[in-house]
Formats: C-alpha cells, structure tokens, sequence
C-alpha cells in the first residue's frame, strides 16, 4: 500500500527557460541564503562549545569562586556561585596550614628531575635502536615495548619493598630513580630518529664525530618538537603522581603537593574554602605549563605518530 | 659462519641502552616476577615469603565474596569511564573541528582536565557533590549524599575519573579529524548526504584507527585509577567503590597481606592483557585503515 502511495509522488515542477536576469537574481537569493546558513552554522557551532566548554570547565571555575569565598559565605542555602566578597585570606592560610611551599618545592624537584632524566635516558636509548647495529637489536627492542604493558600497580607493591629494604624511603632518590626512563620516550624519539637518513649518520662519523656528540650537536638540536611535547607530558604526569609519592613518603620534608593537599583535607570540615585554595595553587602550575606547551605537546605527539 | 675468528663484540651500543635497561630492571622486570612469587606464598608483615601455598591466594580471591564484588565494580567503572571520557573527547573534538571564531580558547578548555591531578580533582568533586554547601545539589535542588550513598558513590568516581581522562581523548580525536580527507564531505554534500549521516558514514569510520588506539589507552587507564578514589570513598561505602586497585592497596598497606595484595595485582595484569589481545585481534577485523 505504503509502495503504491510513493509512486503516485511525482514532481510537479516542469523545466521552463529562464531569462538572464532571472538567472542572476536567482544566484544573488542562493548565496545571500547560503551565506545566511553558513553564519548560522557558526553561531550554532559557537553556541555548542560555549555549553560543552562550560561544563568541562565548571569543576575549575567552581574552585576558583570557592577559593576566593570567605568561608561564612559558603554555608548558607542559597546558590552561590560567585563570592561576594572576594577574599585572598584562604590563600594565605592555605600557606601557613600546611608547609606548601615546600611541597610545590618537592614536586619541582621531583618532576624536573624525572623530566630531565627521562629525556636523557630515552634519547640515548633511541640513538641505539636508530642508528646503531648491535645483536639482539630487535629482541631488546620488543622488551622496551612490552614495559608498556604491564600496569604501574603490578609492581608497586615489591617496588615498595625493594626501596624499603634499600632504606631509600622518604628521599628524593625514591620519588625520581624508578621513574627515570619510559617506553613511550623510547618510542617517540625512535619514531623521530627514524626519519633521519642514516647517512646522516655516517657522514658525521667519518668527519669524526662521536656517538655522544652526534646526539648531543646533531639528535638534539633537530629533534626539539619531540623533547618538547615529551617534556610537558612528562613534567604534568610527574606533578599530578599520587600512588607512589603516598606510599614511598612520611615526612612533610619529602611530601609532594599531591598527597600534601589532601592533608588539608583532614583539618576539618570548616576548611572547605581553604582546602580548595590550596588546590587551585597546586593546579597552577601543571596548567600554566600545559597552556604554555600544549602547542609543542600536540606537535611532537601527534605528528606523523597518529596515521594509521 | 664460524670460521674461528672471532668477531670483537662492540660493547658500545650496549652502553646507551644501559641507563634505562637498569631502571627497567630493578623497578619493572624484576619487582614484575617478584609479584608473581609473592602472590604464591603467605608473607609476613615486613612482606617476606614465609610459607609457600601455591595458588592458595588465589583461590581464596576467587571465592571471596569481596574480591568478586571487587571484580563486578571495577568493571562496571572501567565501562562508565571509558565510554564517557571518548563520547565527551570525540563530541569536543567534532565541535572543534573547523574553524571559527575562539576555537583556539576552546581547545585549549577542552583538553585542559589532562593537565590535573586526581588528587586535586577528587577534592574539587568532593565539595562539588558536598550534600548541604556543594553546587551539584543546590543547582539540582535535591538533597543527595552523593559519596555515602552506595547507589551512587561508584558513578560519581566513574564521571570525575571520565572528566578527567577526557582531555588526552580529544587531542587524540582532534589530530584524527585532521587527518580524513577533506574532499569526501565535500563529495557527500554534492550528493545529498545530511550531516548526521556523513557524521556515521564518514567521520566514525575515517576515526577507526585511532579511535581503536585511544580505546586502548582509556581502558588500561582506567584499570588504574586510584587516586580520586583513595580521596573520595577509600573504597566504601560498603565496597561499592573498591576497585582492584584500591583493593590491592588496602591489603597491602592496611592489612599487610602482601601475598594476597600481589595475587590480585597478577589477576589485574592478566585482565589488562587479555583485553587489550582481544582487542588486536578484533582490530585486525574492524578497523579500516585507507
């Protein structure tokens, strides 16, 4: 039945000749009215990200209103989402609370130094794996890539152990060490290497360059975008650690800003603004360092590295 | 090919390769096959093998009621986070996906959350989802005890731990957009095709292969977190958000059962690596790559 309908659909319009005239002004309509639709495809397009970007963004934007809050302000019924007398007194008692200071300080320490070590170790791996004939090239080659595999939290627990009876717990050393090389470092500046010819290479070793020179004058230089997104990828990874420095650290000596926040967590419940303070001062700085280097980042990531 | 003269072996290239090799060594191969010792005996409170049992742990894992539980909520986690972290990365990344005005604001916010910690994130939540001051209630206009409530503590962890994850997601998706060709849609317009329909025929299956990696990366991911829950509901209320991993950590660090703390980590490595074979061999079927 549903068929025999459709066919009876026909077109009604039949082809005539159009004058000149008609013919322009026909095409003034069309692209008055595509243009039309093209804006209000952008408007619509701006619209939806403002929504969506709203709620990505709320849960910061929530913290930094309640940072600024004096604390009467938060415990009352009504919705307030903006302070009305905006105060910076959270953040100072968020300072002197807790030593966080000396967290943020911690953490530079413990994040450039995994930073710096990772870019060295990962280079001097990757040289190897590029340039350099050796046996079992391939067999070490495919160790480095199962690492990825195996989950951090499958080791953790003997890595635990292997420190404590090292007596390396509460130090620096135990916070960097076991951090200082990555397989996705390898990987990614492999993936750069191997785009460089081997003559390249070669010739540098027959005007007699050294291996460590090679990298040092020549690897380096020519591969700044991939230690670049490598860096604010790793510095980022390494501020925002939670399970080992919570495990491998006791004093507020050695505590990272992490596991130092959430001890303003347990003063009491009165403390809401000021806890949330401190957070917003230990989230600047991994996002003043995504901001700055997220160009770099999507860069050397994604370069080449995404195509299927 | 032995003729009696010995090649000198150039001991060089194992040098570069030393640094990182020894760091793989004491702290990812060796702690790895330690694991799985300890997770065949009873240890003792300083985490020492003492009595050899076998798959002893682990068949006490497997019909203890909690560890099953353990099992169900970790599951039903890892779904909830990695479906949201890709639908929220893929819709941000589709709404950035051509020009126009404040798109460089934009992605920056969209791939913002990739740069916070879950510490800071879970206690952000935590007075976000707070039953008398938090902005979730008094915007709903309800009165939730959103974390002590057992019905709806796991999906709260789940949606920060998926806002979170969200951010690497749409630069994965991003860079994945910018690599199909232009012109298809532009033929789809030419034939009529509405843009729903170019979304499904073109834009997902031209996502294939990244979409399959980023799927990867998110589940594995998302077996791993720990910190917001550690901060949010250190696993209750009753177990209803105790993941493996935190799991293990209570065991381990609480109860100072190291053994039954590694067996559950073996367990964990087991799971993470069928997955992830599983879905190679899946990928060899489904995703077209042009």
């Amino acid at each position: 039945m549903i068929q025999s309908e459709n066919l009876v659909l026909e077109h009604p319009e039949q082809k005539n000749s159009i004058s000149k005239e008609q013919l322009l002004e026909l095409k003034r309509q069309m692209n008055s009215k595509a243009l039309a639709k093209r804006r209000a495809r952008t408007g619509l397009r701006v619209t939806a990200n403002f929504v969506l970007a709203f709620v990505v963004l709320l849960p910061l934007l929530y913290a930094v209103s309640i940072a600024f809050m004096p604390s009467g302000e938060l415990f009352t019924m009504d919705l307030n989402l903006v302070p009305k007398n905006p105060t910076f007194s959270n953040f100072k008692d968020a300072m002197t609370n807790v030593p966080l200071l000396r967290f943020i300080l911690n953490s530079f320490i413990m994040a450039g130094c995994i930073t710096l070590g990772q870019i060295v170790t990962c280079s001097l791996a990757a040289f190897a794996f590029s340039f350099l004939d050796f046996k079992g090239k391939g067999v070490l080659f495919m160790i480095v890539m199962a690492t990825m595999m195996v989950p951090g939290e499958a080791t953790i627990i003997s890595n635990y152990l292997t420190v404590g009876n090292l007596g390396m717990l509460d130090t620096y050393s135990v916070l960097i060490v076991p951090y200082l090389t990555s397989a996705m470092g390898i990987f990614l500046f492999r993936q750069f290497y191997m785009t460089f010819p081997i003559s390249l290479y070669e010739s540098a070793k027959l005007d007699g360059c050294g291996n460590l020179r090679f990298i040092v004058r020549i690897l380096i230089p020519l591969t700044k975008s991939a230690i670049g997104a490598m860096a604010v990828y790793t510095f980022i990874n390494a501020w925002n650690m939670y399970m080992w420095p919570l495990l491998v650290t006791g004093s507020d000596q050695m505590r990272t800003v992490q596991i130092g926040i959430s001890m303003l967590n347990s003063i009491d419940s009165q403390s809401i603004t000021l806890m949330i303070a401190g957070v917003v001062i230990v989230i600047i700085p991994s996002i003043s360092i995504f901001i700055v280097g997220q160009k770099q980042l999507i860069r050397g990531m994604f370069s080449g590295a995404v195509k299927g | 090919m032995n003729t009696g003269k010995k090649k000198k072996i150039n001991l060089a290239p194992y040098g570069y390769l030393l640094p990182c090799m020894a760091v793989f060594a004491v702290f990812l191969f060796y702690p790895f096959f330690k694991t799985i010792y300890l997770s065949l005996y009873k240890t003792n409170k300083m985490g020492e093998a003492k009595l050899f049992v076998g798959l002893g742990n682990y068949t006490e894992l497997l019909s203890s009621a909690s560890f099953r539980n353990s099992l169900k909520v970790t599951l039903i986690f890892v779904v909830i986070v990695v479906l949201g972290s890709m639908l929220l990365g893929l819709i941000a990344a589709v709404l950035c996906n051509k020009a126009f005005p404040g798109i460089r604001f934009f992605s920056t916010a969209y791939a913002l959350p990739m740069a916070i910690a879950s510490s800071s994130a879970a206690m952000i939540f935590q007075i976000m989802l707070h039953p008398s001051v938090g902005i979730v209630n008094k915007l709903l206009g309800l009165d939730i005890n959103w974390l002590n409530d057992p019905k709806t503590a796991l999906y709260c962890v789940a949606i920060l731990t998926a806002w979170l994850n969200s951010g690497i997601n749409f630069l994965y998706f991003s860079a994945g957009l910018g690599n199909i060709d232009e012109t298809i849609y532009e033929r789809a317009s030419v034939d009529g095709a509405s843009g729903v329909q170019q979304f499904f025929t073109l834009t997902l299956p031209g996502l294939s292969p990244i979409m399959f990696y980023t799927l990867v990366v998110n589940i594995i991911q998302a077996f791993q977190s720990f910190g917001q829950i550690k901060i949010l509901t250190e696993g209750g209320p009753n177990e209803s958000t105790n993941v493996i991993v935190y799991s293990i950590y209570r065991d381990a660090f609480f109860n100072y059962r190291f053994g039954s703390a590694a067996a559950q980590s073996v367990i964990l490595f087991f799971i993470v690596m069928l997955i992830t074979l599983v879905m190679f061999r899946i990928e060899k079927k489904g995703v077209k790559y042009s």
